[in-house]
């Protein structure tokens, strides 16, 4: 047989049996025709389609059928925020909450510099690797630094410092919550934007060995218990000082005297995407 | 009896998943609750079944008979292609619900290698027309088995205390290979 003569056969037939399969699908199309309730696909026009999981769906889509089943309330996004909530509410017909940001705080400073290396860690460079074999720290609480959390975060809101620990941008964390499941360490917590005062250390190490292996440990010694004008605003906790959100005055009284520095107020919203940038610059200079 | 034999060796001996390693992504993918992993090994028999019907007389009377059996490939995919659309319309249909458990799944039933597969051997086994459908229908019976096997053991497997490597699909994968091993078992069953 001839190339030409086989190139027209292998044409019309391959098309032949397109053609029939399509006209066969479009019949079936109209059989089986579903519809649709149109307004998830107006709501879905509202959410912000990124997928985050924020809310706790699968997928922006889920959040939308829950939406109008009632079943969720119009301020779980945490992506869009306060404007999606708003008009969700309209949409709905329903009243809105105010919609609490919440952001993500990493509860450890033990950088390069502050905490102590006793091991050399060679296998894969990320953290639920490193986890498995306790990493390179000496410290078996904090940030292993291969940043999981960064990996994990979708939206540019988190950066590895030149210390080795990562930093949440106050001005882009959307409080979805990715970065909290990342890490094997536990050491990233979500809270409410009003939530300043932090204990900068998940240790559970009994102070004089936390104080070795780490310099920005915190080390139960318990002087911000005494210092916080409302009692039992701080309390101590298997060696780590717990803060009382719903008491303890937000402020930074109580931390002046802190030893080794790891109860900060309001440092948080210090970190910006552009200080971070500018401060990396500077060093760079 | 050949078909009888077609089969058993279709469904046990020569399992596509168990011995061939066709299809695993929706073994692993759909098999952790026993009634979407019976749903989907039924969903996947019908394309399997339908595949048969339809490939067998593409193939015979249009690549062989105008001499262009090259294109088995592209035309097999098309038909596929063509089939699970007509299951996914009629699942999203008759059970959303099942619609969403089966989720990215269902349209991945047609690039499920055993259903191509299935397509390619019965055209390198010569069958007939007759033994093609009942070669098709027993892929998807084997394939069922093993998908609703594996996902019973692992509903069991919830309540159990694994060590955290072996945890999701790193287990998945040991029972998969064991399995395997159990269903060479049924190599003796039949000679030839």
């Amino acid at each position: 047989m001839q190339t030409g003569t086989m190139v027209i056969i292998s044409v019309v037939s391959m098309g032949g049996i397109g053609a029939v399969l399509a006209a066969f699908l479009a019949v079936a199309d109209k059989k089986f025709k579903t519809l649709e309730d149109p307004r998830v696909e107006l709501l879905l026009n509202i959410l912000p389609s990124s997928n985050c999981g924020g809310c706790g769906y699968p997928g922006c889509r889920m959040l939308a059928e829950k939406l109008l089943a009632g079943d969720a309330p119009p301020n779980v996004c945490v992506a869009g925020g306060n404007r999606v909530a708003k008009e969700l509410a309209a949409f709905l017909g329903v009243e809105a909450k105010e919609h609490t940001r919440m952001l993500a705080v990493v509860l450890c400073k033990g950088g390069h510099a502050e905490a102590l290396r006793n091991a050399r860690y060679k296998g894969e460079e990320t953290c639920t690797a490193a986890n498995l074999t306790a990493g390179d720290k000496a410290c078996t609480y904090g940030c292993l630094g291969y940043g999981e959390c960064v990996d994990a975060c979708k939206y540019d809101a988190m950066a590895m410092d030149a210390n080795g620990v990562p930093v949440v941008f106050y001005d882009k964390c959307i409080g979805c919550g990715a970065c909290v499941r990342a890490c094997p360490r536990n050491i990233i917590e979500m809270h409410p934007e009003d939530h300043k005062l932090f204990v900068y250390c998940r240790s559970k190490d009994k102070g004089a060995y936390a104080k070795k292996v780490c310099a920005v440990s915190c080390i139960a010694c318990g002087l911000c218990v005494k210092d916080c004008s409302v009692a039992g605003g701080i309390a101590l906790k298997d060696n780590l000082a717990v803060v009382d959100y719903a008491t303890a005055p937000q402020n930074d009284e109580s931390t002046k005297r802190c030893p080794t520095k790891c109860i900060f107020s309001g440092i948080e919203e210090k970190v910006t995407k552009e200080a971070f940038l500018s401060v990396a610059r500077k060093k760079a200079v | 009896m050949k078909l009888i034999f077609i089969f058993i060796s279709a469904s046990l001996i020569n399992n596509f998943v168990l011995t061939y390693f066709l299809g695993i992504c929706p073994f692993v993918g759909v098999s952790n609750k026993t009634e979407n992993a019976l749903n989907m090994g039924l969903a996947t028999t019908f394309v399997m079944t339908l595949t048969a019907a339809v490939t067998w007389p593409i193939y015979q009377y249009i690549l062989v008979r105008y001499n262009v059996p090259f294109l088995e490939y592209v035309a097999f995919i098309i038909a596929i292609a063509a089939l699970v659309q007509l299951v996914e319309m009629y699942i999203k249909k008759s059970s959303p619900a099942l619609y969403r458990a089966l989720g990215i799944y269902l349209p991945l039933i047609t690039t499920n290698c055993a259903v191509l597969g299935l397509a390619l051997f019965m055209v390198l086994r010569d069958y007939n027309y007759i033994e093609s459908i009942i070669f098709g229908f027993a892929t998807g019976v084997g394939f069922t088995l093993a998908i609703v096997m594996m996902s019973g053991i692992r509903e069991e497997l919830e309540f159990a205390d694994i060590p955290k490597p072996f945890q999701g699909i790193s287990l998945s994968l040991i029972i998969a290979g064991m399995m395997a091993m159990a269903f060479m078992g049924f190599a003796g069953l039949i000679r030839g």
